[in-house]
């Protein structure tokens, strides 16, 4: 089988991160900065990937602020050629730190925020004073002429606050926003009662985004990202699994999605082990549900196997206890009606959030700070 | 239509970048989220978008280089710029 090179690389450079939003899809065993790749052997990583024909990259986290050598990375890999994207929460990045990642070569800003008003955003965020830094963040970005795109995650905490989200964008200057609604991997699955919105939430939100890309047309281009769990079809997962990009784990495992460890019994091969391009071509993992040889009915027979790729491994794992299987999200699942069911039962929940915070299970975690 | 005004400057928008694909060969435009496969003739127009040149003397070089008429080069580049500015690929 020829193997097309991936267009994309998400780097997770770091798991650590100063807020603790419940709707993170970082994995709960969060991997410590003791085990993760230096400079050198990240930098080798964007050449390699653009050797092996990615496009872009995403530096990502946890916070990839966090990194003392941000912008080193940002210089290696705008001198590997690739289209560089920062994906941070703004938290660690003052006016003279984004200067110098606009002069290193960084070429665009996806910044979150998780509500318009201060007491509710840093509720969310887990974090006081995090909603004022990051408008403070938008502002010098718009300033050096960085292009922007406000992320907004959208569950029950902030899905009433759609409308006023997208005109906050606007108004800090933002080219794009993405109106996302939480997937649930990682915390955000363990949070997944209190985050869920009802199905008349989701389709006053859908209204909302149509209307509000007419009337701001030009202004702003506004991406929006449906819910599974009120989905007739699954997502086209990933663009299909191993076939257009890859994820890189703080300690340097490459996945091929960031939520792939969840899945048992999948053999992930290192960066520190293999060049890139062998583990992109041979490694198991990538292999396992390349093409459609591993699917199962209703997937197998079905004529939008090649649209869709059958959704989420992730997903059809967490809820159904075996990758092959349909995504839950499609209708023609058997597993369809626990969407449902988690839907009705999280609006009965109270929603008190459980926050991303290093869990006990770690290494080299002093028992009083992971009490705290 | 209003034709575009021959002193427009047409450039890439910030954050956009004309990437050659050595990869899978021809050029692309990168942008956020996007990839766009840019063929042979929006690469030409494209490389001369530089914010400096104005439309008219993109329109002169290129009919100069590949000896075409000069009205029908205009026509193609206009439609195709206004087409990636209304993306936000192109600022006019
Ligand atoms: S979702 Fe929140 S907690 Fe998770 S990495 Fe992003 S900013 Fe940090
Ligand atoms: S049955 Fe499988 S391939 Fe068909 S729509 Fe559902 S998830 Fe997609």
């Amino acid at each position: 089988m020829s193997i097309a090179p991936p267009l994309g690389l998400l780097a997770e450079l770091t798991h650590r991160c100063p807020l603790a939003c419940p709707y993170c899809s970082n994995p709960l065993d969060l991997e410590r900065r003791s085990g993760e790749l230096d400079t050198a052997t990240w930098i080798r990583v964007f050449e390699e990937a653009a050797a092996l024909g990615v496009l872009q990259l995403h530096l990502s986290g946890g916070e990839p602020a966090a990194r003392a050598d941000l912008v080193e990375l940002t210089r290696g890999a705008a001198r590997a050629g690739l289209y560089t994207n920062l994906i941070t929460s703004g938290i660690g990045l003052d006016g003279a730190r984004l200067e110098a990642l606009a002069g290193a070569g960084l070429d665009h800003v996806q910044l979150s925020v998780q509500h318009v008003r201060a007491e509710e955003a840093d509720l969310i965020a887990g974090f006081a004073g995090a909603h004022a830094r990051k408008r403070g963040v938008a502002r010098e970005l718009v300033e050096l002429g960085l292009p922007l795109t406000i992320n907004a995650v959208i569950h029950r905490a902030n899905i009433a606050a759609v409308d006023e989200l997208v005109r906050e964008a606007v108004d800090l200057g933002a080219r794009r926003i993405e109106v996302a609604h939480s997937q649930y991997y990682g915390w955000a699955l363990k949070n997944r009662a209190a985050l869920l919105p009802s199905a008349a939430q989701v389709a006053e939100t859908r209204a909302t985004v149509e209307r509000l890309s007419a009337e701001l047309l030009g202004a702003i281009v506004i991406d929006y990202v449906a819910p599974d769990y009120f989905a007739r079809f699954p997502k086209p997962c990933m663009n299909g699994w191993g076939r257009r990009s890859m994820n890189v784990t703080p300690s340097g495992r490459v996945l091929p999605c960031h939520a792939a460890e969840t899945i048992p019994g999948l053999t992930f091969w290192s960066v520190r082990e293999r060049p890139l391009a062998a583990i992109w071509r041979e490694s198991p993992a990538f292999n396992a549900f390349r093409g459609s040889e591993w699917m199962r009915e209703p997937c197998r027979s079905c004529p939008r196997k090649e649209i869709d790729f059958g959704g989420c491994r992730c997903q059809a794992f967490a809820i159904t206890g075996d990758p092959r299987n349909a995504d839950p999200a499609c209708a023609y699942a058997p597993a369809h009606g626990s969407m449902d069911a988690a839907v009705a039962a999280a609006q009965a929940s109270a929603g008190a959030f459980a926050y991303r915070r290093y869990t006990r299970s770690g290494e080299r975690v002093p028992a009083a700070a992971a009490e705290s | 239509m209003i034709g575009l005004a021959p002193d427009a400057k047409p450039r890439l928008a910030r954050g956009v970048r004309l990437h050659e694909d050595k990869a899978r060969g021809g050029h692309v435009l990168l942008g956020p989220e996007r990839v766009l496969q840019a063929n042979g003739t929006a690469v030409e127009v494209l490389k001369l978008c530089d914010g400096e040149r104005s439309f008219d003397m993109i329109v002169d070089e290129l009919a100069n280089r590949f000896a075409t008429e000069r009205a029908r080069i205009a026509s193609d580049a206009e439609a195709m710029l206004r087409d990636l500015a209304a993306k936000r690929i192109v600022e006019l």
